[in-house]
């Protein structure tokens, strides 16, 4: 195995992962450090209000919430070009896209609950549509990936799971529609982004945060895809691994061996 | 076009011809959703006016239970002694295969739909005040979770975890159906005020969907 690698990583990717790494410190720098609270004045009363240092999270939340979007879209394109291709090109980056997906799913969950704890004063709002839908797609990609880790052949795998993804995708609108229509209200923040004091800062740091966090879910989706690829290289070198030793045996000298003792002896 | 209708019509046969035989809806299925109702009603504290309140939820959750034992046994039908090995020799269309499958599932679903309003008329004191809006969505409500099931069922088939891949996978992508149902069904019972018709358009359009969509990936969940 000389001159063979023996990692996911190229030059390319070790590239990307540093500019992740290093813009994920610079965003956390502008996010945490250099941008203003937001604090408003009341114009009547002067008294404070506002999101004050929730806001901060919002840097995080809301390119991770796009990410996540972004990966669940490929997944299910990747199930489409399965479906129509058959090639494990597209079964595997469905697969790496929908781990990648998930992964920030429950980590926007998470940011969110945190975020509306001081600002909505509540870690869950049932009637929230965006929040309930988010949460519905989390639980739908679980069910994806316990799929994904039964074991049957592969190609019949990648089948099933490219359907569930694609049903998945389609149940979203559904979803969205029904939670609307559930309560007639929602809490989430349609306009956070609008109503803040949009300072210079405040929007270099949002648009810094979709760049890096771009740069994040393109480095673990390049590493996951090639991982996922090695796996399927790896069961197919098993099972040719497996004839050649066949072919070996009978191909042996000893044909004795091969067949079994025929009763012929020295 | 027509074919593929009257084998479906053959499937559903096949499949209830084997209840009628088995009875194991009747048996187990059935008793089982009227247990959840009960259970609902110690959980709830047997508090009428609570039970009353939420009977429109209650119904439905007992539903998507029991659907998933239903869901179950008609894959399991196929699944023992290689009967899918037959049915496939058959030559019968896999959109066929997968429309008698969901309307024999339908069938068993309308019947618990209708054991279990009676169940909460009786137990929880429901009154039902719109017959129609409540027939009417039972019946679209029903087709979007044999049409789901059905499909989601062919896809846990032949996996050693069936059983427990099957609830995590179907569960969600029900999630429009409960709501739906039980707003259409607050409205029909005079559980709340909501306006049940608007939402017997969603459920209309997700049993439609749901119907469509398996007739077309049953083929490529099934071909070997």
């Amino acid at each position: 195995m000389t001159g063979r690698r023996d990692t996911t990583g190229s030059a390319g990717s070790r590239l990307l992962g540093v500019s992740a790494l290093v813009g994920v410190a610079v965003l956390l720098l502008f996010a945490f450090v250099l941008t203003d609270p937001d604090v408003r004045v009341h114009p009547t009363t002067g008294e404070e209000f506002g999101q004050f240092d929730a806001v901060r999270l919002l840097y995080l939340h809301v390119p991770m919430a796009v990410l996540t979007y972004a990966a669940y879209i490929l997944c299910a394109a990747a199930s489409v070009g399965y479906l129509v291709r058959r090639t494990p090109w597209w079964d595997v980056t469905a697969y790496a896209a929908a781990e990648v997906g998930t992964v920030f799913c429950g980590l926007v969950l998470v940011t969110g609950s945190i975020w509306g704890r001081p600002v909505w004063n509540t870690w869950w709002e049932w009637g929230d549509v965006r929040l309930m839908t988010t949460l519905v797609l989390f639980l739908l990609f679980l069910g994806y990936l316990a799929l994904r880790r039964t074991t049957v052949d592969p190609r019949h795998q990648a089948r099933r799971a490219a359907v569930v993804a694609l049903v998945a995708v389609l149940d979203i609108p559904l979803v969205n529609r029904s939670v609307e229509w559930w309560e007639n209200r929602t809490l989430h923040q349609q306009s956070t982004l609008a109503e803040l004091k949009i300072q210079d800062l405040t929007l270099f740091t949002l648009m810094l945060g979709f760049v890096v966090f771009g740069l994040v879910g393109a480095w673990l989706l390049l590493h996951r895809f090639r991982v996922g690829w090695l796996e399927q290289a790896a069961a197919e070198h098993g099972v040719a691994m497996a004839i050649a030793e066949r072919h070996a045996e009978l191909d042996m000298p000893d044909v004795d061996a091969a067949v079994g003792d025929a009763g012929d002896g020295p | 076009m027509r074919e593929v209708f009257a084998d479906a019509l053959l499937i559903a046969a096949k499949d209830l011809r084997i209840e009628a035989r088995s009875r194991v809806l009747v048996n187990q299925v059935a008793p089982f959703a009227l247990l959840v109702l009960v259970l609902f009603g110690f959980a709830l504290d047997a508090d009428q006016r609570t039970l009353r309140t939420f009977a429109p939820g209650l119904l439905w959750v007992a539903v998507l239970l029991a659907s998933l034992l239903a869901v179950q046994r008609s894959t399991s039908l196929e699944h023992a002694d290689g009967a899918h090995t037959g049915l496939r020799l058959s030559g019968m269309a896999p959109s066929s295969v997968f429309l008698g499958k969901a309307a024999a599932v339908f069938v068993q679903l309308a019947v618990l739909e209708v054991l279990l309003v009676v169940g909460i008329v009786v137990l929880y004191g429901s009154t039902v005040e719109d017959p129609l809006l409540l027939v009417v969505s039972g019946l679209a409500a029903g087709v979007s979770v044999a049409a789901t099931g059905t499909l989601y069922g062919a896809l846990a088939s032949g996996l050693g975890v069936r059983e427990t891949l099957l609830p995590i996978l179907l569960l969600p992508v029900l999630a429009p159906v409960l709501i739906g149902a039980t707003r259409a069904f607050d409205d029909a019972l005079g559980a709340a005020a909501v306006d049940g018709w608007a939402w017997l358009g969603l459920l209309v359009v997700f049993g439609l969907v749901a119907t469509v969509l398996g007739a077309l990936a049953h083929g490529a969940l099934i071909e070997d």
